[in-house]
């Protein structure tokens, strides 16, 4: 282990020279916060006894899910091998992993002047990486292929050092082998930044510009600003604008994360650190902003800067109705540090009081749902994600329908949906399977590629919808888990699509209500007519349960009136034990929620509408 | 294995009860019910506190036999009478149950009933009933019942098929409980019923009318029919689990208890409890009527349940253990429960609406009447009575008893 080193540069009177600003792509459980926390240890920044496996990782989930939501940037001393005199300054940007904050990746991109492109040496490049490969060769970076893990015994470095080469047009040599478990080859990746990645260029007597990559709240310092100075320089205590408001804030403090928080003098040309302003809310704090002083401030911003729009949406009920200023205070705690989290209050008849909740994506969807249940400990049924539909009248009439039961009863010219491109990775034996699924889910091939003998880039056009619900359940399933997937929107496309109502007893059950395309409205409606059969117990009367399009109906099974409820024997003995079992009934009846005159057990709803079986989860775990 | 007792609080050494108990008991009829806790053999379906081996030891060594339970048992009549103080009341009703109380010798149960004349009194026109096993009983058994007291009798007759009694595990052959009616009569008994069961995986429709012809063709004055519960735990539960035998579909139960009550009806029996029919007013059972109209009772006997004027209790279930406690001068009572207002409400409720007499619609809250007005919209309440005040049960109200009480105690 190198020693620490020596003349290490202070924020705010650092060379731009000595400065390298860098991230790391990495598909999840490819050892990115591994090998992170390897270079904290050898540069010195953590010290041996404070060492923790995955360091830069705050939120439980992110750990235990070994993915990361919020990206993190750390400033290291390194002083290349071969030149121990000259101590640069690496700042090491943490990228979010998965394709839902696609944006927030370009953003940290944007901050970096080059990536490690760190791959599994036994598993090749996933179809998430290469997306943000391709996002960092647009942004002009200059990418360092790393293969990680080559102390495994199914490492194949050779095979994919070639896919690496082949991908970024080096040779396979210029490929890195490293182990960022036992530290082999890490002191030469340091080195090889110091190398190769130019150091940032900025005019250091301009007007300050300075973008937000990150913006994270904590609870005792309000929100936490990461930024990366473009040019000029921004100093503690000025007062600061946000160039997409005009807000301006006071600098309450400014520094360098190494990786705890250290506050300096200010932040020159090149630098990545922190700012706090005492904002509270991390929508006053926009990722992608530019930052500039108030007095003198510059006059065009940084490019690139787009707001958040949601993509999936998903109705969030309180499984218990006395929840819901609960679940209400829990969003608005979480979207304090989520400025993509949009939600508005609902009401279901089926369902009560609760909110329409818009996310990025499923693994969005998903982690903000986990941690409502986990950290603010409320049971919560989240109907079955749907997409956003624009629907035109005849009459011309635009209506946007973000909840399947707001969709329009009238005369529908035309029903515009979001498409997505979809990038998927698998061995070529795959092909068939994969492209079957595509074409069942309304799919139109766009391409292929192959990106070495054996695995093979297959790229297609897919409705959003068809993908929210199990598309990659599926896609796994149909692949023995070697398939990757990547998706990024691309716009909307004009579709025959129809709303299918469940009606219970006569009356339309909002939760169960689906827009569908009209070829899968049968389908549809038979499986959950089926289901809800199953589920919903026998009552006083006979119980029809259709699904419709309209008026159409397109599917109905009968529930059974109910003729035996009653226990034949209450002599002495019995009486306490049927009291008992009395309370017991009128417990499990209050769960039961009433549908018109039907009482429909609150498991229904949670097992027709839980998306646990759908894609979300299992990709965040991939 | 014997279902497990409710949960409650202890009930004290000396078994007394709280003094509101005791308040207006003189107004209230006082039953015993004595529980003979032993069987030749269990039956699969069979959940109550039985056992089949003779002798059951408790703590100390006392021991719990079928030769000394008469004895054991006259030690709980006597703790009755001090705990109950000087309470004047004479016992209106005693029942011996089991188990199967004829495995003892009928001497046996006459002692158990003098010790209640000896100790309460016995009313001129009490009902003494046991339940009795065909097989257990003949002519000279009858009539020492008879003379000791014993005026009604109960025969578990259950099927007059054999393929239904085998999955039963009855013994008694087909033929034999109706000639111990003719043998009862003949004795003297005013009073007998028969026990049926309906349900019983493999038993058809016809095997049901079967039965209730030759329960009708003994000439009892009447019977009881109950759905076969399969109860947890049981034998039956197990076999049915493991595929061995099929489960009764609800809906076959409905139509065996319409088949029942139409054939009892064609032959002169009204009935008056869910599963209770008699040829006449004479003819119910009285004892039943105490447990179902919130009467004072006293249990005696391993897992009998009491209740005197609000407060409930029940007694260890073990023979050995509820020995051990009499021998050593305590109650045998495992735990009891005080009931609230709100309590006693709901379980007027619950069991009057079981009743032909039915329910005051005056129990109901305002919510439960609500939910009255619906179950007489839905024909589930009788028209009539409702007008009068009273929720009584339609015939497909019987059916759905449980659903209308969770409605009505709202």
């Amino acid at each position: 282990m190198p020693a620490i080193p020596s003349h290490v540069p202070e924020p705010s009177r650092t060379d731009p020279a000595l400065i390298r600003n860098f991230c790391i792509i990495a598909h999840i459980d490819h050892g990115k916060s591994t090998l992170a926390d390897r270079m904290l240890q050898l540069t010195g920044v953590v010290e041996q006894r404070q060492m923790r496996a995955q360091y830069l990782d705050r939120m439980d989930i992110e750990r235990e899910r070994g993915i990361t939501i919020k990206s993190q940037a750390v400033r290291l001393p390194w002083a290349p091998t071969h030149d121990q005199g000259k101590t640069h300054i690496l700042n090491m940007i943490d990228t979010p992993g998965h394709v839902d904050f696609t944006y927030e990746v370009s953003r940290s991109l944007a901050a970096c002047e080059g990536t490690v492109l760190l791959v599994d040496a036994a598993q090749g490049i996933e179809a998430q990486t290469l997306a943000n490969l391709y996002l960092a060769m647009e942004n002009d970076l200059t990418i360092i292929p790393v293969l990680n893990k080559i102390d495994l015994p199914a490492a194949q470095p050779e095979k994919f050092a070639e896919e690496l080469a082949n991908l970024v047009g080096c040779e396979p040599d210029d490929v890195l082998k490293v182990s960022a478990k036992t530290g082999l080859g890490v002191e030469a990746l340091l080195d090889k930044v110091v190398d190769q990645i130019p150091a940032p260029v900025g005019v250091a007597d301009a007007p300050a510009r300075a973008m937000i990559f990150d913006s994270v709240y904590d609870s005792y310092r309000g929100v936490v600003t990461y930024v990366r100075v473009v040019d000029g320089q921004l100093n503690k205590r000025e007062r600061i604008k946000m160039m997409s408001t005009g807000a301006t804030h006071e600098l309450l403090e400014i520094g360098v994360s190494s990786p705890e928080m250290r506050p300096a003098d200010g932040l020159g040309v090149g630098e990545v650190g922190y700012l706090i302003t005492g904002v509270k809310d991390v929508r006053q704090s926009k990722v992608g902003d530019t930052i500039t002083s108030q007095h003198k401030g510059a006059e065009e911003p940084l490019g690139g800067y787009k707001d958040p729009k949601p993509m999936v949406f998903s109705g969030l009920y309180p499984l218990d109705g006395s929840d819901y200023p609960d679940l209400r205070e829990a969003l608005d705690k979480l979207q304090l540090n989520d400025a993509a989290l949009v939600y508005e209050p609902e009401t279901s008849a089926a369902l009560g009081f609760g909110f329409r909740v818009g996310f990025l994506g499923l693994l969005h969807l998903d982690v903000i749902r986990e941690r409502l249940e986990r950290e603010f400990g409320l049971d919560l049924i989240a109907t079955a994600p749907n997409v956003v539909y624009r629907v035109i009248m005849e009459d011309g009439e635009e209506i946007t329908v973000t909840n399947p039961s707001e969709f329009p009863e009238g005369k529908i010219a035309e029903v515009y949906e979001p498409v997505v491109r979809a990038t998927i990775l698998a061995p070529t034996e795959f092909i068939g399977a994969i492209m079957e699924l595509c074409q069942t889910r309304r799919g139109t091939l766009l391409g292929m590629d192959y990106l070495s003998e054996d695995r093979v880039e297959i790229r297609y056009t897919l409705p959003l919808a068809e993908i929210v619900f199990d598309f990659f359940d599926q896609l796994k399933s149909k692949t023995r888990g070697y398939a990757s997937l990547d998706y990024e929107p691309t716009g909307e496309q004009s579709s025959s699509l129809v709303k299918v109502d469940i009606l219970l007893h006569g009356d339309k059950v909002d939760a169960f209500s689906a827009i569908t395309h009209k070829d899968q409205a049968y389908a549809y409606g038979v499986r959950l007519v089926a289901k809800l059969k199953e589920l919903i117990p026998r009552q006083n009367f006979e119980v029809p349960v259709q699904a419709a399009i309209g008026s159409r109906v397109i599917a109905r099974e009968t529930i059974r009136a109910i003729r035996k409820d009653v226990l034949a024997k209450c002599y002495g003995g019995d009486i306490s034990r049927k009291r008992k079992l009395l309370e017991k009934q009128k417990e499990g009846k209050k769960r039961m929620k009433m549908v018109g005159s039907v009482e429909v057990p609150q498991e229904a709803f949670i097992a027709v509408l839980s998306s646990d079986d759908s894609g979300g989860s299992s990709k965040a775990k991939k | 294995m014997p279902s497990a007792l409710p949960d409650g609080e202890p009930v004290p050494a000396d078994g007394a009860l709280p003094v509101q108990a005791l308040a207006g008991a003189a107004e209230r009829p006082l039953g015993f019910y004595l529980h003979v806790p032993y069987c030749a053999t269990r039956c699969g379906y069979c959940d109550f506190n039985t056992y089949t081996a003779t002798e059951l030891r408790g703590t100390g060594g006392v021991l719990a036999s079928r030769d000394n339970y008469a004895e054991t048992l006259t030690d709980e009549v006597r703790l009755a009478r001090k705990v109950l103080g000087d309470d004047p009341r004479e016992v209106r009703t005693v029942f011996v149950g089991g188990g199967t109380p004829t495995l003892l010798a009928a001497a046996d149960l006459v002692r158990m009933l003098k010790a209640i004349r000896d100790e309460f009194g016995l009313a001129a026109d009490a009902e003494v009933t046991t339940e009795a096993n065909p097989e257990s009983v003949d002519e000279r058994y009858l009539a020492t019942l008879r003379e000791g007291g014993f005026n009604r009798i109960s025969f578990g007759m259950q099927s007059a098929k054999q393929h239904v009694l085998k999955i039963l595990d009855r013994t008694h052959t087909p033929g034999r409980p109706e000639a111990c009616v003719a043998e009862a009569r003949a004795a003297g008994f005013a009073h007998v019923n028969l026990d049926l069961i309906y349900g019983t995986p493999g038993e058809s429709d016809d095997d049901w009318r079967a039965s209730l012809d030759a329960a009708l063709g003994a000439g009892p004055d009447h019977i009881s029919a109950y759905a076969l519960i399969v109860e947890d735990g049981t034998r039956l539960a197990h076999r049915i689990r493991r595929g061995e035998i099929p489960m009764t579909d609800d809906d076959v139960h409905a139509d065996r208890y319409l088949i029942a009550d139409d054939v009892l009806t064609r032959a002169g029996f009204d009935w008056y409890e869910v599963s209770n029919w008699a040829t006449s007013e004479a003819g119910r059972c009285l004892h039943n009527e105490l447990y179902w109209r919130g009467a004072d009772w006293w249990g005696a006997g391993p897992g009998a349940h009491s209740h005197v004027g609000g407060v409930r209790w029940w007694n260890v279930k073990h023979p050995g253990a509820y020995a051990s406690a009499l021998a050593a001068g305590r109650s045998p009572g495992a735990g009891r429960e005080i009931l609230s207002d709100e309590d006693r409400r709901v379980e007027r409720v619950l069991l009057e609406l079981r009743l032909r007499e039915g329910a005051p619609l005056s129990l109901l809250r305002e919510a439960g009447l609500a939910a009255s007005r619906r179950a007489l919209a839905e024909g589930l309440l009788e028209e009539g009575p409702y007008a009068e005040g009273r929720a009584v049960l339609t015939l497909r109200g019987r059916l759905l008893a449980d659903a209308v009480v969770r409605d009505l105690v709202d």
